[in-house]
């Protein structure tokens, strides 16, 4: 099925400042083959792909296209070359028609040299419903679905001779139909003699498509060869680093088997969440005192479950009830008053403001609270940044220094510390420790724990597995936004929730 | 939709316009032509002096001015730019070539393109290459080419008179079936400029840069390389505009073009442009021009109403079309862009 | 990932530059005019040159709240000129009605852009850009394109008399330009208007009422620009709406941007601004006492515009 080598990574490396992103990684893509890359979050997949299309050049090793060493300084060079990508945000011109968006930069022209609109509608629905795609080209791109919209990203990327196409979550944003629709269109490139390289999390359509896989952690290529040699679990295992004996001794004890907790009324009941793509019916129930973990590989709707819960993304059903009471969905202003806060999982688009002084950063989601008349109070202010900056060591040579200034460690305290000033009951927090060093790191998680034995409730997200094992009391195991399994008690453990995200709730 | 074949799989997702939205498109992009075509048809029946050649003619011409700066602008909008600087150059074109003509009609209309084509090519790779926002830039041109031309008439004292008998002049005066010829100069240009954007790949670039640079840029379009010349081709209309419009006149008058960029931004949106670029037509903007210059002329033909009512009924021409452009976009994205 | 703490930032130099060269440059200009410009250190050139500034420098400082939501103000000269124009239609039932009604209608004005923005969600370019275009139409409307000769006694005492040897709009672009620096740096409100411009997203997060700020912010632009209409009115001794507020807007944003407050938000320097306003306004006077052309004065504005943003050029590259 597979032909010769079309384009091949030797040895790559690249750092960044401080961290090492990729090294000595190989990958090698045949003609005619769809080769899956998967990995967890930092394992080093875009850094891969931006070196294979020219964003990045490599520190150390070499690319060897089509047989020769090639060292691409920008992508139209990739581009040129014959190595097409289609980005998860969809790099396509939403306001120009689809023909138009097939075919921009190399439109056909009359013998005037004027474009050809006719030749080019003619082509580009000829492309099209060559892929079974059928849709009036003439539309605006804005007007149709995802769906469409994905397939003429990859109708493109296929259509301009390329020799490589590589998809970065393609379907991300599709509905089941359409993703067989893609697979269609990926067959075809496929026999066309392309090399695809497939980026994906969705572990059902990596075995339903690929031929190969390539598995990355830490920057290392941990893994190559036929996909269909190799077991789901271990796949899963090799993704985390975990040792497949053990899952495989311990995983397969049922889930749901432990007893419930003590009969407290919940602080935070979410129920049947619903948006579309993202989440289809998720619950999470939180007692007080309690630590819920959100288990689930990347992609799975662990971060869109608790921005649901926070009401900065918007559900199409679902209720949220905190101690009782329920709160009105999408408002984050709502959310609050409920008591429901919560830490983003980027903490510099979404979080810090780099500019203001640790104090300002602290007080922002409470100033109403600490103002007179509109005026803020200084003296409050200062007491409850005292507070805080003692309570979390937060680090900083006085509370007027520039957040920005901090370490990644101390920024996330100082938002921590936003949020604990308006006195929540609920705490939701995605990927508290990302980014940050180790010994923050400990006191961050030291925090969470005696947070939670003062009676919050609490709910974590973390990439890292020992985290969430360690740091929670019950585990919500979420896959393509579907809860498919719940642990607690003695079923939290690392063992269990693997076996969970690679086998749990199948059909 | 009743047989849903596995072929037709995708086209069942396809969300579809709603009506209204098909509606807010249509008032969009023909919103302009049919308002003008209303006006001209009632205002044709509410005044002798409205429907007679001699006015369509004087309408004509004094359009013709605005609609060779709008020209540009409409390319500079549609890539997602603005160009604020055009005023200040359209005066300094007319200065310049009433300056160039003691030297012959060629250097009369070469020295102010050279130069006015050097401020927007100025403008174009401060944009392009410097990555400064067009707004900021073209705010710093406008003073820059408004000083430039003080400087060269003694502070704007000296108003130069252009020779009735050289050649450019006569361009400015002379008339072809009735019409002026800057009025068949812009015909032409707008022909063209209707063909550059729609028919080739150089406008459909722009339409492109417009609706997303990254996209285009990841595309392979020479994204930086075509917005500098869209602002090169933004100050060389305005020149030639000003030129003309000197012409027109036989003087090289300084205190022109004061707030002439906002009429052709105005001109050009109540077109049918989106302000965010991306969409936009060249008919429209020629629709946007006679707009403005038949509602001036309705409202001298009035005589008890203030002319000033001209820029109240621009202005709120203005919000409306923004507002309903912005209702367009959001009926399109709200969903997955909220708050 | 570790590596991820500093934000990028302009380097120290050009930082420093970009905020405090405003008061170098204007320190260098004094200490020039006081050494070389004959008359200058005088009392009455000083009120001169801080008189012709008040109208531009009142509604920079609202221009100021506006760019550091991440916005901007276009309609500033449009507002002036339409209070001018209201000002005297109530001038009969006294002076309190009459201001009240001009800063009535710059405050609608404001709801107007502001809901543009905020609500319906128009980038602040445009959605000002319509009453730039239109406000001061209207303005020329309801004076009837006529220039109007101000009688009242108090207005004109408010545009040319003085307390202790300064000028009454010296006096009131000086408390103006206390009372906002003290809501930038000392209110709820203020904090929130840095907070929203520094990070929408964050902002929205932290459940900040982000919509009603934005509002706000520009209800106070329009309210300064009336302010600073009535002021020039009061100047001039007369309503004159074609000249009033004429390319305020342009001079506003550039005292705002040349104070060192970034287009990009997040910041508001009020002192800076009032630096920008007066080091234009320098300028121009520098160049007229020495016989330079005004045409000299418009280059150098521009090159300083230009020299302003590449200064913030690094922040933006890295902001976005």
């Amino acid at each position: 099925m597979t032909g010769d080598v079309v384009l091949d990574a030797r040895a790559v490396g690249k750092r960044f400042p401080g961290v090492v992103a990729l090294s000595d990684v190989d990958l090698t893509l045949a003609a005619g083959e769809v080769h899956a890359l998967v990995g967890e979050n930092g394992a080093g997949k875009s850094t891969l792909i931006k070196v294979l299309t020219g964003v990045h050049p490599p520190d150390s090793g070499e690319l060897v296209f089509q047989g020769g060493p090639v060292r691409f300084s920008r992508p139209l060079d990739a581009q040129a070359a014959g190595i097409s990508t289609v980005y998860q945000e969809i790099n396509l011109v939403p306001l120009m028609s689809v023909a138009s968006n097939l075919f921009l930069g190399r439109e056909p022209r009359t013998r005037w040299g004027l474009m050809d609109f006719r030749a080019m509608n003619t082509a580009a629905s000829t492309l099209l419903r060559s892929y079974g795609v059928e849709v009036d080209v003439t539309r605006p791109l804005r007007t149709l679905g995802a769906g469409v919209r994905q397939m003429v990203a990859v109708a493109r990327a296929a259509a301009t001779d390329a020799r490589v196409v590589i998809l970065d979550e393609p379907t991300s944003s599709l509905e089941p139909r359409e993703v067989d629709t893609l697979f269609a269109i990926i067959d075809r490139v496929r026999a066309g003699g392309a090399a695809v390289l497939y980026v994906s999390h969705r572990l059902d359509e990596l075995y339903r498509i690929c031929d190969t896989v390539t598995v990355l952690r830490d920057g290392r290529k941990v893994h190559s060869g036929p996909m269909a040699e190799l077991p789901r679990l271990r796949l899963v295992a090799l993704m985390l680093g975990r040792d497949l004996e053990q899952i495989r001794k311990e995983g397969t004890t049922k889930f749901d088997s432990a007893q419930p907790e003590a009969r407290q009324t919940p602080v935070l009941a979410a129920k049947g969440l619903t948006s579309p793509h993202l989440l289809h019916g998720v619950d999470v129930t939180v007692r007080p005192g309690e630590i819920v973990g959100l288990g689930g590989l990347l992609g799975a709707g662990r971060s869109e479950t608790v921005r649901a819960i926070a009401g900065s993304l918007p559900v199409d059903s679902g209720t949220v009830t905190v101690a009782g009471k329920s709160v009105r969905s999408g408002s984050v202003a709502a959310a609050m008053r409920a008591g429901v806060v919560m830490l983003p999982e980027d903490r510099k688009s979404d979080g810090i403001l780099p500019d203001l002084s640790v104090r300002e950063n602290i007080v922002l989601a409470a100033l109403p609270r600490l103002s007179a008349a509109g005026l803020v109070s200084r003296k409050r202010q200062d007491t409850i940044v005292d507070t805080f900056i003692r309570r979390l060591r937060i680090k900083a040579s006085s509370p007027d220094q520039k957040v920005g200034e901090l370490s990644g460690g101390n920024q996330q305290k100082v938002l921590l510390a936003r949020l604990l000033c308006r006195e929540p009951k609920v705490l939701l927090l995605d990927e508290p420790t990302r980014g940050i060093d180790v010994g923050a790191k400990a006191e961050v998680q030291a925090l969470v724990a005696e947070l939670a034995a003062e009676g919050l409730g609490v709910v974590l997200i973390s990439s890292e597995f020992e985290e969430v094992v360690e740091g929670s009391d019950s585990i919500v195991v979420l896959r393509e936004g579907h809860v498919v399994a719940q642990l607690r008690g003695g079923d939290v453990t690392e063992q269990k929730l693997i076996a969970a995200l690679a086998e749990g709730g199948d059909g | 939709m009743t047989a849903v074949t596995e072929q037709a799989a995708v086209a069942v997702a396809d969300k579809g316009m709603t009506k209204r939205e098909w509606i807010a498109g249509l008032v969009q992009r023909r919103g302009s032509v049919v308002v003008l075509a209303l006006v001209i048809l009632v205002s044709s029946f509410s005044f002798d002096t409205f429907a007679t050649l001699d006015n369509a003619r004087n309408v004509a011409m004094q359009s013709s001015f605005l609609a060779i700066v709008a020209l540009g602008m409409t390319f500079v909008i549609i890539s997602g730019g603005i160009d604020l600087s055009v005023g200040s150059v359209y005066a300094l074109g007319g200065v310049l070539a009433a300056i160039g003509i003691q030297w012959g009609s060629v250097a009369g209309l070469l020295l102010p393109l050279v130069v006015c084509g050097g401020i927007g090519l100025l403008n174009g790779a401060l944009v392009a290459y410097g990555r400064l926002a067009p707004f900021i830039v073209t705010l710093a041109t406008l003073l820059g080419a408004r000083g430039l031309l003080l400087a060269i008439t003694d502070e704007g004292a000296n108003t130069r008179l252009m020779p009735r008998d050289a050649v450019l002049t006569q361009i400015g005066q002379g008339t072809l079936l009735g019409f002026g010829y800057p009025v068949w100069i812009a015909v032409v240009l707008f022909a063209v400029g209707v063909v550059v954007l729609q028919r080739t790949r150089v406008g459909h670039s722009v339409l492109a840069i417009g609706g997303s640079a990254e996209a285009a840029r990841l595309m392979g379009l020479p994204v930086a390389r075509r917005t500098m010349w869209l602002y090169t081709a933004s100050g060389l209309l305005a020149g030639l505009s000003g030129a003309l419009a000197a012409a027109y006149s036989a003087s090289g008058v300084t205190i022109v073009g004061v707030g002439f960029e906002l009429d052709a931004i105005a001109a050009v949106v109540i077109g049918g442009t989106l302000l965010t670029g991306g969409a936009g037509t060249v008919g429209g903007t020629l629709a946007g021009v006679l707009l403005l210059m038949v509602i001036q002329n309705v409202i001298n033909q009035i005589g008890t109403l203030s002319s000033h009512y001209q820029s109240v009924v621009s202005g709120a021409f203005l919000a409306a079309v923004v507002a309903i452009q912005a209702y367009l976009s959001r009926a399109h994205l709200g969903r997955e862009r909220s708050t | 990932m570790a590596e991820a703490t500093v934000t990028p930032v302009a380097a120290p130099t050009a930082r420093r530059l970009r905020d405090y060269g405003v008061y170098a440059a204007l320190g260098i200009l004094v200490a020039y005019n006081l050494l070389f410009t004959g008359n200058f250190a005088t009392l009455a050139n000083l009120n001169t040159q801080l008189v012709q500034v008040t109208p531009i420098l009142i509604a920079a400082l609202g221009m100021a709240l506006v760019i550091g939501t991440e916005g901007v103000d276009l309609s500033v000269g449009s507002v002036m000129a339409l209070s001018a124009a209201l000002l005297p239609l109530y001038l009969g039932y006294g002076l309190m009605p009459a201001l009240l009604v001009a800063l009535l209608g710059g405050a609608l004005c404001g709801v107007f852009s502001g809901t543009l923005v905020a609500v319906v969600g128009i980038q602040p370019i445009v959605a000002t850009l319509a009453l730039l275009v239109g406000g001061r139409g209207l303005a020329l409307v309801i004076a009837d394109g006529r220039l109007k000769d101000i009688r009242n006694p108090m207005l004109l005492e408010l545009g040319s008399g003085s307390v202790a040897g300064i000028p009454i709009v010296v006096l009131i672009a000086a408390v103006l330009t206390l009372i906002v620096g003290f809501v930038v740096r000392y209110t709820t409100f203020g904090r929130q208007l840095v907070a929203v411009g520094g990070n929408r997203s964050a902002s929205v997060l932290a459940g900040l009422p982000v919509r009603r700020i934005l509002i706000v912010t520009y209800v106070i632009s329009g309210v300064l620009a009336a302010i600073a209409g009535i002021v020039a009115t009061a100047r001039l001794t007369a309503s004159d709406p074609s000249a009033i507020g004429q390319l305020a807007e342009l001079s506003a944003i550039t005292a705002v941007v040349v104070g060192g407050t970034p287009l990009n938000g997040g910041r508001v320097r009020i002192l800076g601004t009032v630096a920008g306003a007066l080091l234009m306004q320098l300028i121009s006077a520098t160049l007229i006492k020495h016989n330079l052309p005004t045409s000299a004065g418009l280059v150098v504005q521009a090159v300083i515009i230009v020299v302003a943003v590449l200064l913030q050029r690094p922040r933006l590259a890295g902001a976005k």
